[in-house]
């Protein structure tokens, strides 16, 4: 960990140690970011196999050089309208991590933004919405240049609690 | 030194397991009263090679266990004792001891040293026993406590120049000799070159040792004896008139072997009897660290070099080709291309080969077991084996290897009668509990047969009606109620013993064989004896699947599982309720499952004499598939979904076709089990 967060550091330049990096995505118009050490490899939209019986926001697997990786939806999972699939359409593949046990998952996004550092201090908690929104997945909020960048804690949002809306989701149908 | 230990603390373990196994094996075939030299050998070696590795790593628990053991052994070999019954049980629980002891070192845990300690009594006791009859030869260096003047020896060791090349430490040597008595060594520097032409590697040194002390001949061989050959030894003793007396056996030991054996007798009963409860937990402890590495046999990895070696021809070959190509080199490039194919195709079986190993490794354990459990339940039993070289994938074996326990202790416990009743029966008073492994098209099947009293029909069924399992009366076939028994808890055992009866078990063993992909049936013949037969994939990695195409999607069906595929004959469907598809062919009546609809596809055409039926027969029930199309029959390499997803019901896996893209393996169980109980779901999710 310790060398790729010098190199992560290193490529954005910035020299600055304390603070984390996001990648960051639009998904309808708002910008939404990622720990960076997290993101494997960014991608272009293909064509994916689909598995039966699963919700609509679980798209289906890729092969990532012979590794099956399921690739989310995330405007789906979020309960967006869908949008047509386009060049800028991009799948981020992450490392999703669970307990000890690390999974790849990819998530499909309108398209990448940029890198950004956030210092820790400046991540603002999500103000409760009581019942209206479930903002568990959100790991807090960051200001960056007057915009707001909604940085997600992705372990939570593709791991338990997906699994969990997914079999309910089964259920309920 | 900062050499990590570890590593090789891990080979040791590893080779002194196999060792063990060596020594349990020869002990199993040897005969009270015959010591076969080499069979003596042999485990003496394998004893040797633990004592020096565990003492090298420290573990000193195993190293002066062993030594007992050893110095039994080797006054075996030197036919000072004879091989009776007793030594060989005792033998066999000092491997049980040693083996639990290497499993703590292993595992970092402590083992129960009471045990151990208990073992090592007895074999202390035998050891004694001998020594104190050796007493009126007066022979025994270690009797001759009361003269401590002529106790000592002068050795003068000159290695050759290559000894250390052989990997033997001078320094352990000395450091062995040190821990006997007093030692003082002068060394001998004659021999010592210049520094410029001084070879690391050798040994110019050579030493004279006086040692004081108490010590036995044989002991000082024994520090010697790994690089007997490779140097110039002389060992006098100081006293000079006793080495006559030390090589003599002592006249007395044959007859003195016997009371001690006696003594040693009930530790072996004991530690046996504890041994079999305790068999399960420490397979257990191994299994975990067995996967870790594998052996191969140098022919094998000789292969794969010649076919890189091919493979890299080729490949040159063709690139060379492609440097300048014109249409009238076609034919070549497609020799190339083939070339390349039959490469690819040889370096994959060869590859998957290592995999492979002879399924005697899951059955080496049994002789043991049969053997102690015969002792323990007074039946005789002979254990036939054959098939032994069968070869199986190792994961398969690793996971294959509990379930068998589980089926030959049954067959032992409940298939074979005592003796007494085999022969009122008729039969003869040994039972046979026969092993037998083959390979049968894409699977290895294996059979443990016993020829005892059978199933018993009506008392399973009974069993199974008071367990509300079904209801009586109905007319069940053999193979249905047989079934019964691997419903989880069931037993019909009368008495719960410490062999079986407690109705675990079965249900585990049908778990662990389904999860491998494989299947059990049972056949019985009331007092002819019951045959269980397991059928596995060869492999885990690699499957023959049949592609279909359902809708735009392609899907694989394992070609194990197809039975046959037809095209639908309108005129043979007839559906229950408007609903429940059922096809007639010939005698029976076969459920339809329309795939697209399990799997909420949209497909070409929802008419049945459109598509093709495929019939599959999955947990021991068949049902026809509905696809669109039967594409091509291909070898797939098995990839989990569940690594980064979870299970999908009636999808076992996926795969990637040759055009890099994702297929799914249908679950020819799960998508039976899923269109009976979910049907409803599966159409809502379609609609």
């Amino acid at each position: 960990m310790d060398v790729a967060e010098q190199i992560a550091s290193g490529l954005a330049g910035t020299g600055e140690v304390d603070g984390s990096q996001f990648l960051t995505f639009f998904l309808a118009g708002e910008e939404y970011g990622v720990d960076i050490l997290r993101v494997q490899e960014i991608k272009g939209w293909n064509a994916v196999t689909p598995i039966p019986n699963t919700p609509d926001y679980i798209r289906g697997v890729i092969n990532l050089r012979g590794t099956i990786v399921p690739i989310v939806d995330l405007r789906r999972r979020f309960g967006l309208e869908p949008m047509e699939y386009g060049p800028m359409t991009v799948v981020i593949v992450l490392k999703v991590m669970r307990e000890d046990k690390g999974r790849v998952m990819g998530i499909v996004v309108d398209a990448v933004s940029d890198v950004y550092n956030v210092q820790d201090e400046s991540l603002k908690p999500a103000p409760d919405f009581g019942s209206v929104v479930n903002v568990d997945f959100v790991q807090g909020l960051a200001t960056v240049d007057e915009t707001m960048v909604i940085i997600l804690d992705i372990d939570h949002l593709l791991n338990s609690g997906e699994l969990a809306v997914m079999d309910s989701a089964i259920e309920h149908e | 030194m900062s050499i990590d230990m570890e590593q090789f603390k891990a080979t040791f373990i590893e080779e002194s397991l196999e060792g063990l196994d060596i020594m349990e094996s020869v002990l199993l075939e040897m005969q009270p009263g015959e010591a076969d030299a080499e069979e003596v050998d042999n485990i003496f070696r394998a004893a040797h090679s633990i004592k020096g590795g565990s003492a090298t790593f420290g573990f000193s628990d195993i190293s002066n266990f062993t030594h007992v053991v050893e110095t039994l052994l080797d006054q075996i070999r030197a036919g000072e004792r004879e091989v009776t019954q007793e030594a060989i049980n005792l033998f066999l629980s000092s491997v049980d001891c040693i083996r639990d002891m290497l499993a703590g070192a292993q595992e970092g845990f402590d083992i129960n040293l009471e045990q151990v300690a208990e073992v090592k009594a007895g074999l202390d006791r035998m050891l004694g026993s001998a020594l104190e009859t050796a007493v009126p030869a007066g022979a025994e260096p270690e009797d001759q406590d009361d003269t401590p003047a002529v106790t000592g020896w002068k050795i003068i060791f000159k290695p050759f120049p290559d000894m250390l090349r052989s990997g033997n430490d001078v320094v352990r040597l000395f450091r062995e000799l040190a821990g006997m008595g007093e030692m003082e060594a002068v060394v001998d520097l004659e021999g010592l070159p210049a520094l410029v032409d001084m070879e690391p590697e050798e040994a110019c040194l050579s030493w004279e040792v006086t040692l004081f002390g108490n010590v036995g001949r044989e002991q000082i061989d024994e520090v010697f004896e790994w690089v007997d050959g490779d140097c110039e030894l002389s060992i006098t003793p100081l006293g000079g008139d006793e080495t006559s007396a030390v090589d003599t056996p002592a006249e007395g030991v044959p007859e003195a072997a016997n009371p001690a054996p006696v003594q040693a007798a009930p530790v072996a009963q004991e530690r046996r009897s504890s041994n079999d409860r305790r068999q399960g937990d420490r397979r257990k402890s191994r299994g975990s660290s067995e996967n870790s590495s594998i052996r191969v046999g140098i022919d094998k990895v000789d292969a794969l070099i010649n076919l890189v070696g091919e493979l890299v021809i080729t490949q040159s070959m063709l690139g060379q080709l492609g440097e300048d190509f014109s249409m009238d080199k076609v034919e070549r490039l497609k020799d190339g291309l083939a070339e390349l194919e039959r490469n690819t195709r040889e370096l994959q079986e060869n590859v998957m080969s290592i995999r492979m190993l002879p399924i005697s490794f899951a059955f080496n354990r049994f002789p043991r077991m049969v053997h102690d459990l015969c002792g323990k339940l007074e039946k005789k039993i002979e254990l036939k084996m054959s098939g032994e070289q069968t070869e199986l994938d190792k994961t398969v074996m690793e996971k294959i290897g509990d379930p068998l326990v589980h089926l030959v202790r049954n067959a032992v416990d409940h298939g074979i009668e005592i003796p007494e009743v085999r022969l009122k029966a008729g039969k003869s008073e040994t039972g046979t509990v026969h092993l037998n492994a083959y390979h049968q098209g894409g699977n290895i099947l294996i059979e443990i047969s016993d020829d005892g009293a059978g199933l018993n029909r009506e008392r399973i069924l009974a069993k199974a009606v008071e367990r509300g399992l079904t209801n009586s009366g109905d007319n069940l076939s053999d193979a249905e109620i047989f079934d019964f028994l691997f419903q989880p808890g069931f037993s019909t055992a009368d008495v719960v013993s410490d062999v079986s009866g407690r109705g675990v078990g079965m249900d585990v063993v049908k778990r662990n064989i389904t999860a491998l992909g494989g299947a059990i049936d049972v056949e019985s013949r009331p007092g002819n004896g019951s045959t269980f037969t397991i059928r596995l994939p060869l492999t885990l990695a690699i499957l023959d699947g049949q592609l279909v195409r359902v809708g735009e999607q392609t899907f694989i069906i394992p070609l194990v599982s197809i039975i046959e595929s037809l095209q639908v004959e309108p005129s043979r469907v007839n559906a229950i309720a408007g609903s429940a598809e059922l096809y007639k062919l010939r005698d029976d009546y076969l459920p339809v499952i329309r795939l697209y609809d399990a799997f909420g596809l949209k497909p070409d055409s929802t008419n049945l004499e459109d598509g093709l039926l495929v019939v599959v027969e999955g947990h021991g029930q068949q049902a026809g598939l509905l696809v669109d199309d039967l594409l091509a029959q291909q070898q797939v390499v098995i990839k989990s979904l569940e690594t980064n997803f979870r299970k999908v019901g009636g999808i076992s896996g996926a795969t990637i076709l040759g055009d890099g893209t994702v297929a799914l393996i249908v679950d020819i169980g799960g998508i039976i089990e899923l269109s009976r109980n979910g049907s409803k779901r599966a159409n809502s999710a379609a609609a």
